[in-house]
């Protein structure tokens, strides 16, 4: 039997703080200044790169921001996806429309583009038009006239959007380099929403799946920005198809976007 | 009681059937049947082994004598009993087990039971020819209730038995069952009840769940009591090895409890989770030199695996069983003569039940056997021994029923016929756990079904409740009924997978079902342990985990906590005690006492009403260590809470973990100089919480719950049976938007009530803040304390819940940001 104090000795907590205990990771640069790498971070809202030679910024909210040309693309809007349920029998909140106008109308107020387009799929179905309740149609309506340039790219679940809202309509659109289209064909300069992209990492020993842009710097495919949209892994093969391989991931946080490898995202079960 | 002359008489059948085995009817299977006599509901609470089935039954199977002796065999198909209770196994147990006096008495009764794998044909039938007595399950009386043309076949019912009562009742399936009792109230009103109870501690909430309410003065069915039968003996397991820490698998005790299944003719071996259950069994077979028969029963394993497990120990084949709460309730398994407990038992009515389990028909004394897995156990054994020993019960009473339970029923009853709701509203005040329910509120939730009762009305045209013309409700159309049918209940998985053994790529033959999660976590190639073997992960396909055998020697064992109690508080106070109390140590262990005089030495021992808070520096962080005893679930929850605290005082918390008794959490700056009653002030379960709850995890899984069993979310549609996610709608966004938009939506309301008591436990710990108010003592420390090594051992092995999202991935983000920085290939994007 030993002694208490032998006892202590030999058991002297192990305590390896970095590892899986969910403890910010706190190293290199952080480690000196002592804050957490996600509050420094925290600063930026959005996260920025090159694509096909134009600066193309990620923002928090799930839009693509390019400032050269202060164009501001969003995809997959899904307006009225709620209703549509309802009309099933699955009374889901009907404020999936009014949350995500909320949304849109914050990154407009805060980078205020003189263009946007919204990236096809901008309503859920044929009869979403008829089923919006009339504050939100005129909360659009407002926020349509409040951009000089608005433009809603045809989607498979909008292929007419209804013109009541105001803005043009358009097939696809060329800006410079860069393609707007719904669904990615995969040609250089592209950006397209259809797919719904979710990235899913693992750290800390714990694992989470959030929306984010995919891109590899050639084209990109833009997170879904309706309240009510899930999201494909972008390990699924729709992706492969369009880049060729997993494209990287600028992943959607809390307070940020993260610019996180190909190879450090993780498939789901298909 | 009553004296035994005044009891009634048994029909000579009955006596002659006694006499013939030499025993006579226990006082109070006579007082059950007095009780029927006299049309009163009865609650009989007896100890396992008690003669309880008969006594629930006699009253039935004497009624039914006498009307098989008027009728005859050839009498019209008339329901006479239904009997409800918890397990499926248990209503073909009970079949069993009635029909055995029922034919040796000849007296020719029809039995029959209904469960969710009585084939559909048998179902028809039975709908046309009642059987007698039907033994069935509240889910399936949940799934009359929302059929068509219910009401005849219950109509000339007489009694209805529900058995392990305690069990029931204060869990989501009690109201579910309340409820259909409720509307069975209304369809047979002369039918009597008669509930069957383990010994309970409120046995007021129970004599008056089990009884219709009037709408005045609480009504009590009358409480019958079984004997208390002899003292049961409980024994802790003596080890000379060394005590862990930390850590719940036993390994040092693992010897010791194969000595004792040696020596027993069967063993039963609870333990706490199913990871302990299949490290347990892992373990016993590594020096089961003997080669003695020990098998493993939990519930992720295929059910065609358990019915072999327990038809095995029915038929004495079996030497041991490792069990999880799967064996808890009343399944006679015959010949068991030794339980053993691993980990803490967590409650002394839980102890008590699980004991029972053994010398299940004889007046000896239940013997149990404690194998305490660490030091904080051995003193959490030793309260629950006292107790048990003392024969102190405990358990929360019951709480008014559940919101989404409610929006079920409703539906069930539109789906079934046309409804009256003045009538429907009446009709569930009849029910105890919603007997104060509020006409307001049966309002919201029956417009919740209607239309999803939104405060924004577009949803009116699509409404699933029609109001017809003569005043009733009904639902939209038969597909509509029929979706719900398909969901009824409230037993909710998680998402779960069959692993499946793969051979050549093609799937093979499936070995039971494991958590999504945990899958998820997996590598192909990664092993873990499932159903006693060691398997490797190949990979993913549908609904399937792809396994093969593997021969690795350290597997990943599956870290589930799924199924661990939270310490009860009757016995979390007793820890307490003894904790600070000498005069109680004698019976401890010598390293473990040794472990609190070192304690007492460099710290203190906390007091049994205080609260002792530690703080102490280490490898350059600051460490804050308290000890209140209430169970995880209620430390995590004030570990999210404190965390919150400390990075508005500029404490710079990094972490938390906890423990069942202890928490700790770690930050950057020193937390000696805080003010601790201010910390710790009950206060934080206001906006502090409220805030915390917006983003929660653990919040949003408990509202997923609720909107599933209030189906807004239906994991089950026509032709979509395979797997709940393709058509499931995520509940995180819905919460999301809904807490946004409407923050009093029913809905919110009914998950804000569950995590009071459910994942978060905010309720115990308001208690337990109000109880250390004023009496939180400090101890500033220059390195960590004895008390304190347990809870700190759990650091990377716990995950922690709340902050992570960014964490994660910044950290990961970050790693590739500085590698890039260093020139070394990424395959990342080019920068332009």
């Amino acid at each position: 039997m030993p002694s208490a104090a032998e006892m202590w000795r030999g058991c002297a907590p192990r305590v390896d703080g970095a590892g899986r205990s969910g403890e910010f990771r706190t190293r290199n640069k952080s480690e000196r200044t002592g804050w957490p790498v996600a509050e420094a971070m925290a600063f930026e809202d959005r996260s920025a790169w090159s694509l096909s030679g134009v600066e193309a910024i990620a923002d928090r909210s799930g839009a693509l921001y390019l400032p050269g040309e202060r164009v501001l693309a969003v995809a997959d809007l899904h307006f009225e996806k709620g209703s549509a349920f309802a009309a099933k029998g699955i009374f889901l909140p009907p404020y999936d429309t009014r949350a995500t106008l909320t949304r849109l109308a914050e990154v407009i107020a805060r980078l205020k583009p003189r263009t946007l387009i919204a990236l096809g799929d901008s309503f859920h179905d044929l009869g979403a038009d008829g089923r919006m309740d009339e504050a939100d149609a005129d909360t659009l309506a407002a926020l349509v006239r409040s951009v000089a340039d608005w433009v809603w790219i045809e989607g498979n679940h909008d292929p007419v959007p209804p013109p009541r809202f105001g803005g043009s309509i358009a097939g696809e659109l060329s800006l410079g380099p860069l393609t707007f289209r719904h669904e990615p064909a995969g040609g250089v300069g592209e950006v397209a929403g259809h797919l719904h992209p979710c990235a899913k990492v693992s750290g800390n020993g714990r694992t989470l799946r959030a929306r984010c842009f995919a891109s590899d710097g050639n084209r990109a495919v833009l997170p879904s920005f309706g309240a009510f949209t899930g999201g494909l892994n972008v390990r699924d093969a729709a992706f492969a198809k369009v880049f060729g391989c997993c494209p990287d991931a600028w992943v959607i946080g809390r307070r940020t976007v993260y610019p996180i490898a190909a190879r450090r995202l993780l498939p789901d079960r298909r | 009681m009553d004296d035994a002359a005044r009891l009634p008489r048994l029909p000579d059948a009955f006596e002659r059937w006694f006499a013939a085995r030499g025993w006579a009817p226990r006082a109070h299977q006579l007082e059950m049947l007095d009780a029927a006599e006299k049309g009163e509901d009865a609650l009989l609470i007896a100890p396992t082994g008690g003669g309880k089935t008969l006594g629930g039954f006699l009253p039935s199977l004497v009624e039914l004598h006498a009307r098989v002796q008027q009728e005859g065999k050839d009498r019209p198909h008339r329901l006479h009993t239904l009997y409800l209770s918890p397990l499926k196994a248990l209503s073909v147990d009970v079949a069993r087990n009635l029909m055995t006096p029922v034919e040796e008495m000849g007296l020719g009764l029809r039995i029959e039971t209904r469960t969710g794998d009585t084939p559909v044909s048998k179902r028809q039938r039975q709908r046309e020819k009642p059987p007698d007595i039907l033994l069935t399950t509240p889910e399936q009386l949940a799934l009359f209730t929302a059929s068509p043309n219910a009401e005849a076949f219950f109509a000339d019912m007489r009694r209805i038995v529900v058995d392990e009562v305690h069990a029931l009742a204060p869990q989501k399936r009690g109201d579910l069952l309340s409820l259909g009792l409720s509307t069975l109230a209304a369809w047979a009103p002369q039918a009597r009840r008669a509930g069957l109870s383990a010994t309970i501690a409120d046995e007021g909430g129970l004599a008056r769940w089990i009884t219709p309410q009037s709408g005045g003065a609480a009504r009590f069915a009358r409480i019958v009591r079984g004997g208390p039968g002899p003292a049961p003996e409980v024994e802790i397991l003596e080890t000379e090895d060394r005590i862990p820490w930390a850590g719940h698998y036993g390994r040092h005790i693992i010897a010791k409890i194969y000595e004792r299944i040696q020596d027993a003719r069967m063993a039963l071996i609870f333990v706490n989770t199913r990871a302990q259950a299949e490290a347990t069994f892992q373990e016993l077979w590594r020096i089961n030199e003997d080669g003695l028969a020990i098998a493993l029963h939990h519930g992720s394993l295929a059910a065609e695996q358990r019915r072999k497990v327990e038809a095995a120990m029915a038929a004495g084949k079996l030497k041991a069983v490792v069990c999880t709460s799967t064996l808890d309730l009343g399944i006679d398994w015959g010949d068991v003569d030794l339980v053993l407990q691993l980990g803490a038992p967590k409650g002394s009515s839980r102890l008590i039940q699980r004991l029972g389990r053994s010398n299940h028909r004889l007046d000896l004394p239940s013997r149990a056997v404690l194998a305490p897995t660490n030091r904080f156990e051995y003193l959490e054994c030793t309260a629950a021994r006292d107790a048990v020993t003392e024969g102190v019960l405990d358990g929360d009473r019951l709480t008014a029923g559940k919101l989404d339970v409610l929006a079920q029923h409703i539906m069930s009853r539109a789906c079934g016929e046309a409804v009256d709701a003045d009538r429907l509203y009446a009709e569930i005040r009849s029910a105890a756990p919603y007997a104060d329910l509020d006409r307001a509120t049966f309002d919201r939730v029956f417009e919740f079904d209607a239309t999803g009762g939104y405060a924004l009305k577009t949803y009116d045209r699509f409404r699933k409740l029609i109001h017809g013309k003569d005043g009733l409700w009904r639902v939209r159309d038969p597909r509509t009924a029929q979706r719900h049918r398909m969901n009824i209940g409230t037993i909710i998985e998680s998402e779960m997978l069959n692993v499946r053994l793969s051979s050549g790529g093609r799937g093979g033959r499936v070995l039971g079902q494991i958590e999504e999660w945990f899958i998820e976590q997996l590598a192909p190639g990664d092993s873990f342990v499932f159903g006693g073997e060691i398997l490797a992960f190949v990979g993913l396909n549908e609904t399937d985990a792809l396994v093969r055998k593997s021969s690795d020697d350290a597997p990943r064992v599956p870290t589930y906590n799924g199924g661990k109690f939270p310490l009860s508080t009757y016995l979390a106070a007793r820890v307490r005690a003894l904790t600070h109390d000498r005069s109680q140590w004698a019976g401890l262990p010598e390293q473990v006492r040794e472990w609190l005089e070192l304690q007492a030495f460099r710290s203190r021992l906390p007091g049994p009403d205080e609260l002792l808070v530690e703080s102490f520096p280490r490898h350059g962080r600051f460490y804050l260590v308290c000890y209140p005893f209430e169970g995880r679930l209620a430390h995590q929850t004030l570990g999210m809470l404190l965390t919150r605290r400390l990075e508005r005082l500029r404490k710079r918390p990094l972490g938390f973990v906890a423990n069942e008794y202890a928490l700790t959490v770690w930050g950057l700056s020193d937390m000696a100089d805080l003010d601790l009653d201010d910390l710790f002030a009950e206060d934080m379960l206001g906006d502090d919480l409220d805030a915390w709850l917006a983003e929660s995890p653990l919040m949003k899984r408990t509202f997923g719950r609720c909107a599933v069993i209030a189906g807004l979310i239906q994991r089950k549609m026509p032709g979509h049976e395979k797997t709940s996610r393709q058509v499931s709608f995520s509940a995180d966004l819905i919460y999301d938007v809904l807490r946004q938009h409407e923050p009093d939506h029913i809905l919110l309301q009914a998950a804000w009530e569950d995590a009071g008591t459910g994942l978060l436990d905010i309720r115990r710990l308001g208690d337990a803040l109000r109880r250390v108010q004023g009496r939180i003592v400090h101890e500033a420390l220059g390195r960590v304390s004895p008390l304190a090594v347990p809870v700190m051992l759990e650091i990377g092995k716990e995950p922690v819940f709340g902050e992570a999202h960014d964490s994660i991935l910044s950290s990961i983000s970050e790693e590739d940001l500085i590698a890039e920085a260093m020139g070394r290939d990424q395959g990342w994007a080019s920068p332009g």
